[in-house]
């Protein structure tokens, strides 16, 4: 049956299971819009390309299946950018359809022309361009493919307009990609296994270190029996976070650069790292010259690019994270290690006394009180937390406690600001059921705040909570840390975000004490539509601990005995 | 050191660019690349070399095999193989001076592919080092103009090109989503 490209478009995707795409229309994917009526697949318009890609890929990562985000050539293609980025720099499986000229006049500087694969070589996992509509079905079928398996990550597909209006013949039989040098499914020799477990067996100080693998893999159960059966601590990484839960006895909690002192410490001084599904980025490990100097490493990773990229291992193993533990699961000895255990508890008591939760109440609001007391009033339901970046996403880190994995999304490895309130639509709109709360600092949600008009349009219900201190906070802490104190370019002005969100016709409230935190998020939980909060916190307040950039992982700036948390307190 | 690489790649628009952009990205040193048909007519093969030290070196082929159009990567540096510069280079030779260039060109075995009034025109192919060595003694004479291609490489033996065979009827029989390499086609070891 003869077909246009965008229709054929429209049926692959459904193929592949799309029932939400997230996009903005323009005049070279005007086609494929128009095509939209013959499917069922439901158009959710942004208000910003790159809200669409993040929105994608927030329901990527809440659900697990690829994100699909749609954009016009040109200026729409390139607004998606820092979306892409940040999907790849935390394997996120996006898809991205952007229109692109018509063949003939590629190359010719057209009206709203840029060439997007070009742009997007470096930040994406594969690209494509489709100049014929009979392109189309085995490239969706391959972008599918590629960004879902093996490391997942951003593919974006650039369909001409000529593309998407010409016709082929089209079976609508599903299309098997043809990738013949594409190797998603390596595994590790046996003689690998062995050299692992040789290492696990004579360690008496080992630390698993695991990251957004265990998640992307599925491998939460694994990774919990591999630590419980070997009696080994896990600390995570910040994407990490959920995939073991934070009560576990053998949980220690975020590591890194605000990461728990106690990890930190273990670490140094552990004489095995077990890393699972992470890639020893910089603000996990401090400075490499002095990281982990006494302990070997085994590394488990599905890409073998990151083996020895920043941290040299001992042991590599090869693939899929679940598919490695099931093999070393029956081989793993049970061992005890009572001291090492005993040892690493002892840590854990200097931070408790320097806990802000200890503090009693000065009058002042907490960014650390709201994040806690939004963990518990909201631990028992099916929550998920988004966040932007910044002090609040590491307050989140620190004080919710995620237990399970998809729970926390977040922007890792690109650090971008302006990632939680779409991510949160996208996360809604994959996860319908959960209740969804983007927790966004003042500077992160003025930069895709527009995107309130969407969620109101989308009748979906996130709840937004603002952890306003009038500062670019983590700039303005690195300015009091390394640069003197000098303010420069970090006081923020705001608007009245609860006038702004009555606007959108979204319910807000401020919230300037500790005692309103827990009937507010209690109000947010009854209201039927969305609702915003106005955490109107301490303006000075740090994230402790900290190693500083290029510091040792323990030699860390830690939160002052007693606590002092502001100038005015000091 | 410098490292060489043979890589096969799709014969696809579009790949040169993704690979030369993975050595841009990941600052690898590109010494030479050279790109060409093949015996297949849906792979391409180029020949690269980077200056690297064998932890790079092996950084060079994980990334490289991440390029989705990559169907493999072989380091032939040390190993048994056939490396081969072509160089055409265009030397002042006045009639008083062509003799002693014709009797360099001999012993080198190049040939002389253009002659002029006052310059011969030279090719020459050989390893590396055959090419340096005759630029080496030209230069005393004037050389006026000179291009060379890189080098291009052939593992000796029968064994590679069992594998290749194999990488490139997985591109044929276009089933490579379900192809895994044979452990011999990876070496990369930790």
């Amino acid at each position: 049956m003869m077909k246009t490209g965008a229709q054929i478009l429209w049926e692959c995707l459904e193929q592949q299971g799309v029932t939400t795409v997230f996009g903005y229309p323009g005049g070279a994917i005007l086609p494929a819009y128009d095509a939209l009526k013959y499917s069922n697949i439901h158009h959710v318009l942004v208000r910003h390309e790159q809200g669409a890609t993040h929105m994608a890929d927030g329901y990527a990562r809440a659900s697990g299946r690829v994100g699909v985000a749609v954009a016009t050539s040109g200026p729409g293609a390139t607004n998606m950018v820092t979306g892409i980025a940040t999907a790849m720099l935390d394997s996120s499986p996006i898809v991205c359809i952007t229109g692109q000229v018509g063949s003939k006049l590629i190359g010719s500087d057209a009206f709203q022309e840029t060439d997007i694969t070009g742009v997007t070589l470096p930040i994406t996992k594969h690209n494509y361009l489709v100049t014929h509509a009979d392109q189309v079905a085995q490239t969706i079928s391959e972008a599918f493919y590629v960004a879902s398996s093996g490391r997942p990550g951003p593919v974006l597909v650039d369909i001409t307009k000529d593309a998407q209006q010409s016709t082929c013949d089209f079976d609508g039989k599903p299309v098997t990609p043809q990738l013949p040098g594409y190797r998603p499914d390596l595994s590790p020799t046996p003689g690998e296994y062995k050299q692992a477990l040789e290492l696990i067996h004579s360690s008496k100080r080992p630390v698993i270190l695991a990251g957004h693998g265990i998640i992307l893999s599925g491998a939460m159960d694994e990774v919990r029996a591999f630590a419980e059966k070997a009696n080994i601590p896990v600390g995570l990484t910040l994407l990490g976070l959920g995939g073991f839960p934070a009560s576990h006895p053998l949980s220690l909690g975020m590591m890194g650069m605000h990461g728990e002192a106690w990890l930190n410490t273990t670490i140094q001084e552990a004489d095995l790292l077990i890393a699972f599904g992470m890639r020893f980025d910089d603000r996990v490990t401090g400075n490499l010259k002095t990281y982990a100097p006494n302990a070997k490493k085994i590394h488990i990773e599905i890409d073998r690019a990151e083996i020895n990229k920043n941290v040299k291992v001992d042991v590599a193993l090869v693939g899929d994270l679940k598919a490695v533990l099931r093999e070393l699961l029956p081989k793993l000895k049970t061992q005890e290690r009572h001291e090492w255990l005993t040892y690493i508890d002892r840590l854990k008591g200097d931070v408790a006394v320097r806990d802000i939760q200890g503090l009693t109440d000065n009058g002042h609001l907490y960014a650390a009180h709201v994040i806690n007391d939004l963990w518990h009033e909201t631990r028992n339901r099916d929550t998920i937390v988004v966040t932007d970046v910044g002090q609040h996403q590491m307050w989140e880190a620190q004080y919710y406690k995620h237990e399970k994995p998809r729970t926390l999304i977040t922007s890792g490895g690109l650090g971008t600001m302006g990632f939680a309130l779409p991510a949160a639509i996208g996360v809604k709109a994959a996860r319908p059921e959960a209740d969804v709360w983007a927790v966004v600092g003042d500077g992160g949600f003025q930069m895709t705040m527009a995107e309130l008009a969407t969620m109101v349009q989308e009748n979906l219900k996130v709840n937004i909570a603002i952890i306003n201190n009038g500062y670019l906070g983590m700039v303005r802490q690195w300015q009091e840390f390394f640069y003197d104190r000098n303010y420069e370019a970090t006081p923020l002005l705001s608007p009245n975000f609860v006038k702004l969100a009555d606007a959108f016709g979204i319910r807000a409230v401020a919230v300037t004490q500790r005692s309103q935190v827990v009937p507010t998020v209690e109000m947010a939980h009854k209201h039927k539509g969305p609702m915003l909060i106005d955490f109107q916190v301490e303006q000075e307040d740090s994230v402790y601990p900290m190693v500083a950039a290029g510091a040792a992982l323990h030699e860390m700036i830690r939160r002052p005995n007693p606590i002092v948390e502001t100038a005015t307190d000091a | 050191m410098l490292n060489t690489f043979v890589v096969h790649v799709e014969n696809k628009p579009g790949v040169l660019t993704r690979v030369a952009s993975l050595f841009r990205r990941r600052a690898f040193n590109i010494d030479s690349l050279t790109v060409g048909r093949t015996e297949k007519p849906e792979v391409s093969r180029m020949t690269i070399v980077v200056d690297a030290d064998r932890d790079q070196a092996l950084r060079v082929e994980a990334n490289l095999y991440k390029l989705v159009n990559v169907l493999l990567v072989e380091n032939i540096t040390g190993k048994p193989a056939i490396c081969r510069d072509l160089a055409i280079i265009k030397v002042s030779a006045p009639h008083n001076e062509r003799s002693p260039i014709l009797e360099i060109i001999n012993v080198f075995r190049a040939r002389v592919v253009d002659f002029a009034l006052d310059s011969l025109t030279i090719e020459i192919t050989g390893g590396e080092e055959k090419v340096d060595r005759l630029i080496e003694v030209l230069r005393p004479y004037g050389i006026l103009e000179m291009v060379r291609t890189g080098i291009v490489a052939m593992r000796r033996g029968t064994k590679v090109e069992e594998d290749s065979a194999a990488a490139a009827a997985a591109a044929a029989s276009g089933n490579g989503a379900a192809t895994v390499a044979s452990d011999d086609s990876v070496s990369y070891s930790v």
